[in-house]
């Protein structure tokens, strides 16, 4: 749709040159052009500036001399990473973080969505929602603070409960102890986010139609066949892509829980890629290390929601793409 | 059947039961810390307190508010959060109804440069020096220019744009409104839901980031926010509980008990959000749901 017809556009001999047209077609969208440029410049200074400091992954990178100054080495800043036993035991540490959270995480939304389907009373219903997403939209600063408050040695309630009914003699300090790290995380991931991730399954549900549970009811069906058999079905495909999504983002999943949880004494089981990048890059100085985790980050992220894709297709599930 | 009829009582009653046990989880510990911050510092390090109060004091906030620091860390946040939400909402709006409209020659470009923002990122470092060569360092605009674009949001402000009636927009155009006016008159004041949803997620995501200020505002004092003085309390906290060496910053705490403290700082990061959430709530679920069902 031309917004206006200028006359001069109609050319009674020969046609526009294609230069002529586009020229036109930008003055007459002129407007159009004028709201997206300056976001044109955002996306490419934010977004992919930042691809062109992976080179620095291949480099003897010197701050000095920028990217344009420093020597190349190859695939020296990857060979000392694998080397490196340290960075094994970060990348353990992601992986068992990430994966920990997307089965906790997916389970509690898939299993409070069905209860909450299940419930009757509209009130009730919404109140339980209102309430559950709303550690979803606290920083982890706050969910750290509360985690301290909570594990805390002298008079946190998890402390007092267990030496209240005798379970330990004496007051644990949960947050010093590394074999209890993962664990903590995970809790915590849990409770800030399954309401919120909840939310999709949940329209999904809504959008069943309740024919099928109408039949079920005829055929005398009870409240767990329905679920069982029309419910959890309905959800499936819904489930698979979230997942699959989910799982190139495992190595990605963060690192503010880890920072703000962790500490020196459980560092073995807290330190994630970021953090590790971060530690590499700052403290040591080494850059192109740092690089190399990013790009080893997305990389393995790629491979793994190709890979997740392909089974899905293979075992009849549909997939992403 | 009656066996049935009877399993499914049962099933209602630990349906229930399990719903609101779990609403409690999900309630205390904000309660908790609550309760805290309204007792006595001095009183709080004997325990105990649990859902109420044991010795009332409002001291622990009067002493953050009286601090100079903590109380402009408080006003930078708030600045923070209402330029970084009014700008984003303004570009988003901008650039998610310019890939609305059909007729736009770069449409389908600049989607695809958009999907490619979802999938790839450079990363902390390269972003760290990017930022760092931008001179962006120890500047305000730190904390609103690398933020101004998300892909994700724009998105799912455009595919509810595109779910509006045709003939609304054409019908403006027929009045001869150009598309600035078009946006700004017709389809944004038609698009509440939409907005509220993102206008949320964009301000809870500038009030509760700190590690923009940790890492790129280092020297600069001036441009702290509250979320990162809670957090740089927490971690003094910490390692003073570990035994180590404590690493205190003398303008952030001078104070006897950091958990009351803390706690009271804990709920005026946190109830900002609380205030304003419920209200906006009724609209992300439909914002949300639309924008997602769409892609």
């Amino acid at each position: 749709m031309e917004t206006k017809l200028d006359p001069n556009s109609i050319r009674p001999v020969g046609r526009p040159s294609a230069l002529r047209a586009w020229a036109q077609k930008t003055v007459a969208q002129r407007e159009l052009l004028l709201m997206t440029v300056p976001l044109i410049g955002l996306v490419i200074v934010f977004n992919y500036l930042p691809l062109y400091g992976w080179l620095i992954a291949f480099q003897d990178f010197k701050v000095a001399r920028g990217i344009s100054g420093s020597p190349f080495v190859g695939f020296e800043n990857f060979q000392q990473l694998f080397k490196d036993p340290h960075f094994f035991r970060v990348l353990r540490n992601t992986l068992a973080m990430g994966f920990l959270n997307l089965i906790f995480g997916f389970l509690g939304a898939v299993g409070l969505a069905i209860a909450l389907n299940e419930v009757r009373v509209r009130w009730f219903k919404r109140s339980v929602q209102t309430i559950t997403y709303i550690p979803h939209f606290v920083s982890w600063v706050v969910i750290a603070n509360i985690a301290h408050v909570l594990l805390s040695p002298d008079g946190g309630l998890l402390n007092d409960l267990m030496t209240g009914i005798g379970l330990i003699g004496e007051p644990f300090y949960f947050m010093a102890r590394p074999d209890w790290f993962w664990g903590i995380n995970t809790f915590f991931y849990f409770w800030k986010e399954v309401g919120w991730n909840a939310i999709i399954y949940l329209a999904v549900l809504a959008g069943v139609n309740p024919d099928l549970y109408e039949a079920a009811d005829v055929d005398g069906a009870g409240r767990m066949r329905k679920i069982w058999h029309i419910s959890i079905p309905s959800l499936m495909p819904v489930a698979i892509i979230m997942l699959t999504m989910s799982l190139g983002w495992v190595i990605q999943s963060g690192y503010e829980s880890q920072y703000l949880l962790g500490n020196s004494m459980v560092i073995d089981y807290s330190e994630v890629l970021d953090l590790y990048a971060l530690r590499y890059s700052f403290q040591i100085g080494d850059y192109g290390a740092g690089a190399a985790i990013s790009i080893f980050k997305s990389v393995v992220s790629i491979l793994m929601v190709l890979s997740v894709n392909y089974f899905a297709k293979k075992t009849g599930n549909g997939g992403l793409f | 059947m009656k066996t049935i009829k009877l399993g499914d009582a049962a099933l209602s009653t630990i349906l229930y039961t399990g719903l609101t046990l779990f609403s409690l989880f999900t309630l205390y510990p904000f309660i908790n810390i609550l309760a805290v911050s309204l007792n006595d510092k001095i009183d709080t390090i004997r325990g105990g307190i649990y859902l109420w109060p044991r010795v009332w004091s409002t001291q622990n906030y009067a002493e953050i508010f009286a601090n100079p620091h903590l109380f402009g860390a408080f006003l930078m946040s708030v600045l923070r959060t209402v330029v970084g939400t009014a700008l984003g909402i303004l570009c988003t709006a901008l650039f998610a109804y310019a890939l609305s409209t059909k007729e736009f020659m770069y449409r389908k470009l600049l989607n695809g440069m958009l999907v490619v923002t979802l999938y790839v990122n450079g990363g902390l470092i390269p972003t760290y020096l990017l930022i760092k060569n931008l001179e962006l360092m120890n500047t305000f605009w730190v904390y609103i220019l690398p933020l101004l674009v998300s892909g994700f949001y724009i998105i799912i402000m455009r595919s509810y744009f595109e779910t509006l009636p045709e003939g609304l927009i054409e019908s403006a155009k027929i009045d001869g409104a150009g598309h600035f006016q078009t946006l700004f008159r017709i389809v944004m004041p038609v698009s509440l839901p939409v907005l509220a949803t993102i206008t949320l997620f964009v301000a809870v995501l500038h009030w509760n980031s700190w590690f923009d200020n940790f890492l790129y505002t280092s020297r600069e004092q001036n441009l702290s926010l509250l979320q990162y003085e809670l957090m740089k309390i927490l971690l003094s906290a910490m390692n003073q509980s570990a035994g180590q060496q404590a690493h205190i910053d003398e303008s952030t705490i001078n104070i006897a008990n950091p958990q009351s403290v803390r706690s009271a700082m804990t709920i005026i990061v946190t109830v900002p959000i609380l205030l304003v959430y419920p209200f906006l709530q009724r609209y992300f679920v439909k914002g949300m749901t639309v924008g997602a069902m769409k892609e």
